[in-house]
């Protein structure tokens, strides 16, 4: 009876050992840098893969009204609170100004008037969060390659770049501040809009207001809300830590159509 | 005649050797095993980042179909998960790195079963066999597996199991993967449609990568039963060794 019991205690502790140890062992790959830059080319694979098969102009599906969702959770920032932006809202944003910036031959400071008065477009678009999660919103705006055509693109442009008047958390290396970045690929989509309304109203608080990017072939995180300026760069190798978005910044994939 | 070309090796004590997979039966086999441990401990880290299923286009938070957990923690433990700890972003450098190298891995095999003749000569069960499944399945029931000649060929189970993995689970699992995609879903909207909307895609991709799970627990049980030596012997270097029975030949 006593041996058994210590050989059954033992088999326990070896199994425990064992389990710790793979746990262990799982643990250290998972922290390598060369395994995580190695998974990391998946993501190269994927966005040529999608570029080639959905091509410029592959439209996202759109739906019917009575698609929309009741219930639109609002997802990060839900209220960006910083005296600068609070003074916005309170004035239901008639004196924020866009900033277009950057490489473009006549840079832009428009009001939330001057880009409601140049062609919009509507679309009703489901909304799929990096989480898993998925909501049917309406959304109207002005399409950011017309801002673009504005403004005039010079021909060192690669990517635009949004910054946003939200930060999730000031970090020690002094980022924190919200901005995303995409290519002009995306830019020119007919989808991509800046857009001002959502179901029919002007864009609340807690959904970006007063103006949100939508790009409907990515996730929700590229989506950026609060935007406040636009700048057109070369590369986003300089902004924040330098991987071309605040979530990317912290490990997610900048091409986000998967 | 050997589905493999090979021939037979008589061993000791009236033993047969068979050669029953090829490499690249073993190498596929064994990326294919790699690629959906860790698609399955990288899936459940992303579900553990919103743990609950719905059906349709969009999420009724409310009414969810299936919500695991309590809402206050990661409700898939540590030891089952990839990462251990909870990162979303690292479980999805894990799952779709592993995702393109499975799904290449499946056509390279899918090439070879289909050009070298194994689909149908190996997979395939024959009228006769078709027509004893009733007896295979009780025998199964019962834990008796074919023994001698008869354990030449897969049994009409087994190939309708593999079968049903193969053309079945496997390619679900592919298209409601893809289904989820945005990016896709511009190209495959009727694909999106045909699965009942984006989140019943989701839904269906966890349902068949559980019946997976199961097919995988069931495959061990049988490989145990069968005899856990000559089985990973065979997946390993190809050789099967049968033993002669009295009566045997069937």
């Amino acid at each position: 009876m006593s041996h058994g019991r210590v050989s059954r205690r033992w088999i326990t502790r070896a199994l425990a050992a064992a389990g710790s140890f793979a746990l262990g062992a799982c643990d250290r790959v998972t922290q390598s840098e060369g395994v995580n830059a190695t998974l990391g080319l998946a993501e190269s694979w994927t966005r040529h893969a999608q570029r080639l098969l959905l091509g410029r102009q592959a439209l996202a599906p759109e739906y019917q009204e009575s698609d929309i969702s009741r219930q639109f959770r609002a997802n990060g920032t839900t209220n960006p609170d910083t005296d600068e932006y609070n003074a916005l809202a309170a004035k239901q944003f008639a004196n924020w100004r866009l900033a277009v910036t950057g490489l473009v031959e006549r840079p832009l400071s428009l009001s939330l008037a001057e880009l409601r008065a140049m062609p919009g477009r509507t679309q009703i678009t489901r909304h799929d969060c990096v989480e898993g999660w998925s909501c049917i919103g309406k959304w109207r705006g002005t399409p950011l390659q017309a801002v673009l055509e504005r403004a005039g693109l010079k021909a060192r442009a690669r990517y635009i770049a949004f910054y946003c008047a939200d930060s999730l958390g000031a970090e020690l290396d002094g980022t924190g501040q919200y901005y995303e970045t995409i290519d002009l690929i995306d830019a020119a989509h007919p989808q991509t809009i800046l857009a001002y309304d959502m179901n029919d109203r002007p864009l609340s608080v807690p959904y970006g207001a007063p103006l949100r990017l939508r790009l409907e072939r990515q996730l929700g995180y590229k989506m950026a809300k609060y935007v406040m300026r636009i700048e057109a760069i070369e590369s986003f190798a300089g902004i924040g830590r330098g991987k071309g978005g605040y979530w990317e910044d912290r490990g997610y994939q900048w091409y986000a159509g998967i | 005649m050997t589905p493999t070309g090979r021939a037979d090796r008589v061993l000791a004590g009236g033993r047969i050797g068979v050669y029953r997979h090829p490499l690249p039966i073993r190498l596929t086999h064994g990326v294919n095993a790699l690629c959906l441990a860790v698609l399955l401990m990288s899936g459940l880290q992303i579900l553990n980042a919103h743990p609950a299923l719905y059906f349709g286009n969009t999420s009724s938070f409310d009414a969810p179909f299936i919500a695991f957990g309590n809402g206050d923690s990661a409700p898939f433990p540590r030891w089952i998960t990839l990462p251990s700890w909870q990162d979303l972003a690292a479980g999805r450098r894990w799952h779709f790195f592993f995702a393109w190298l499975w799904v290449l891995n499946g056509l390279v095999y899918l090439g070879y079963g289909l050009a070298s003749g194994r689909v149908r000569h190996v997979l395939l069960p024959t009228r006769p066999e078709l027509r004893g499944i009733g007896r295979s399945l009780r025998e199964h029931l019962r834990l008796q597996f074919p023994h001698g000649e008869a354990a030449r060929r897969y049994n009409v189970l087994q190939q309708l199991s593999y079968l049903a993995v193969v053309f079945g689970l496997l390619p679900l699992m592919m298209l409601t993967g893809l289904a989820m995609s945005p990016g896709m879903d511009a190209r495959l909207h009727l694909l999106v449609d045909l699965f009942g909307g984006r989140q019943s895609a989701r839904t269906l991709h966890f349902l068949a990568a559980s019946a997976l799970a199961a097919f995988f627990l069931i495959h061990m049980a049988a490989v145990l039963a069968a005899g856990a030596a000559t089985e990973l012997r065979s997946i390993i270097t190809g050789w099967f060794v049968i033993k002669p029975t009295d009566g045997a030949g069937s």
